[in-house]
């Protein structure tokens, strides 16, 4: 059996340890733009802070691919896939057939079309290793930095370069900062401690044209900046698998095994959708352990052992400056909000279900127990869920639950 | 592979797991020295109430190990089945507790993530939360189709 994976980060590696738990004989060809051995690229922002460094944040261990035997080509671009001849054209002109074959390919920042935008100087995206090192060598402790997207990219460069430059501002089109992950009421907690740190925010604002160095924002003010970092989003690299016809909505659509609508030809990580389990809509849930979850799934499918991966759920953890937080699941039905000097725990319940949890600050300690609820849609009426919401703990599960699980 | 399991209804609440624990994980040769008016961190953890239920929770060693799969810095690998953390890669996200199901990643007092390894680079032979329960509670066992 050949395997070509297209991709080299979580997904791509998810792949590799999924096929390898089943075919430790079939050649695997891995096949990546990017030069770097695997690495993690959330890390990227720690990188910045100088909380890791190149070594350590590769994703496996150097010999990963001779243990795994995968032949890594990496700094190769593919271009072209041709389901029916069964190979991959590579920019070099190489062809490299294959019997299975996982795309891989991630996502691309969006940059939106902005009056002046584009003859901006010192422009940056924040996503791959290259990016981040592009924007290192061009920052100055006299650098003012100007971040379009207060989402989670924005904020992780944010916290990354502070501390290395003069200033930072932040301008996103939703009144609040990380809209995609928390309610309103976390987002402010979570500005109030940003703001403290120095960050400034332009909410509900964005800018609407560009000229040397300043920004004009919609509502009216302006904002000088020396470096503009473009943090609006990302959007999935599906156009592989959309020009050999395979199907695409916004990203990548494939079955819960990772196939696409080609055959042998499967998807995985942030180029494609996923059911997401607390709604049973299909989205792009662009996060690591879903990549790496799915690849692997894809992986196990491909060499021949049946899976599924049906539990995709939106989850993110995260630090700023020190305020860590945990989301996960939706904000849907009823909204169950704790809070006090130093914690915020909003809890989602709908049809007996929890679906979604939000906590920020002094109360993340077994937050899995609360994912572990949403993943295996645990009936609320099974658990002390008064218990629970005080923090995660054993005790609020049945005898025979715990026995199932410790004993 | 064996694993570290907890018979309930032999846990008298004492606790001594979490000492021992804490003290075979911090590297010393006098648990006094060790434990006396520190903030100790253990990784395996009693829950108490009030009818005299009690029982230790800690890492399981999954086979298929989430926290392993969803480490956003390939921090968490196994050692023969062991499920290891390597301080040095963990850049404290915390992502691997929003995963765990069994609470069994907790935060050190300096950054990087704990977890339970068996005591593999401390203790010869048994995990020390075992060999010190002095009602068999805690158990290091071989189980079918674990």
């Amino acid at each position: 059996m050949g395997y070509v994976i297209i991709g080299n980060s979580a997904a791509a590696i998810g792949c590799v340890e999924g096929i390898r738990r089943v075919d430790k004989e079939g050649e695997i060809t891995l096949i990546a733009s990017e030069k770097h051995h695997t690495y993690s690229r959330p890390l990227i922002s720690y990188l910045l802070e100088g909380k890791t460094d190149l070594e350590r944040m590769k994703y496996r261990p150097d010999s990963f691919y001779r243990d795994m035997g995968v032949d890594a080509r990496l700094g190769v671009t593919v271009t072209a896939l041709c389901p029916r001849e069964r190979k991959v054209v590579c920019e070099n002109g190489e062809e490299i057939p294959y019997d299975k074959l996982l795309v891989a390919t991630g996502s691309a920042p969006f940059v939106p079309e902005i009056p002046g935008l584009e003859r901006v100087e010192g422009k940056f995206t924040f996503l791959s290793l290259a990016d981040a090192q592009a924007l290192e060598a061009a920052l100055t402790p006299e650098s003012r930095v100007f971040i379009l997207g207060a989402g989670l990219i924005g904020l992780k460069c944010a916290e990354g370069i502070a501390g290395r430059v003069k200033s930072v501002e932040i301008a996103d089109l939703a009144p609040q900062i990380l809209p995609s992950i928390l309610d309103e009421r976390a987002a402010r907690r979570v500005q109030n401690h940003l703001e403290r740190q120095g960050l400034r925010f332009h909410l509900g604002d964005t800018a609407a044209r560009f000229e040397k160095g300043r920004a004009f924002l919609k509502s009216g003010g302006t904002v000088d900046f020396d470096i503009l970092v473009v943090a609006v989003g990302v959007r999935p690299n599906v156009s592989l698998v959309k020009d050999a016809g395979g199907q695409a909505a916004r990203g990548i659509v494939t079955d819960d095994t990772g196939l696409t609508t080609l055959p042998d030809v499967y998807a995985a990580g942030d180029c494609c959708e996923s059911v997401d389990l607390t709604t049973g809509e299909r989205r792009v849930l662009a996060l690591l352990p879903n990549a790496y979850l799915q690849g692997e799934c894809a992986g196990k499918n491909m060499a021949g052992l049946p899976a599924r991966f049906d539990q995709a759920v939106a989850m993110n953890a995260m630090g700023l400056f020190g305020l860590h937080l945990i989301t996960a699941g939706s904000c849907r039905g009823e909204a169950l909000v704790q809070e006090d000097g130093g914690a915020y725990k909003a809890f989602f319940v709908e049809d007996g279900l929890l679906k979604g949890y939000i906590l920020v600050g002094d109360c993340l300690e077994n937050a899995g127990v609360y994912t572990a609820l949403i993943r295996e849609r645990t009936p609320l009426s099974t658990v002390d869920f008064g218990l629970l919401r005080e923090r995660p703990q054993f005790l609020a599960f049945s005898r025979e639950k715990r026995r199932e699980m410790f004993a | 592979m064996k694993r570290v399991y907890v018979r309930e209804e032999w846990c008298l609440g004492c606790h001594l797991c979490e000492y021992n624990c804490a003290f075979s994980n911090s590297g010393q040769d006098d648990m006094v020295k060790a434990l006396k008016d520190k903030d100790i961190r253990p990784r395996i953890h009693v829950e108490d109430r009030a009818d005299g239920v009690h029982f230790a929770v800690s890492c399981r060693h999954c086979g298929d190990a989430l926290c392993l799969k969803s480490c956003i810095a390939g921090a968490i690998s196994k050692r023969d089945g062991v499920v290891c953390i390597d301080r040095d890669k963990c850049v404290g996200c915390y992502t691997c507790v929003l995963v765990c199901p069994y609470g069994a990643l907790r935060p050190s007092g300096d950054g990087p993530m704990e977890k339970c390894q068996l005591c593999l680079d401390s203790a010869a032979g048994e995990p020390a939360c075992v060999r010190g329960c002095p009602n068999r509670a805690i158990v290091f066992e071989e189980k079918e189709g674990a």
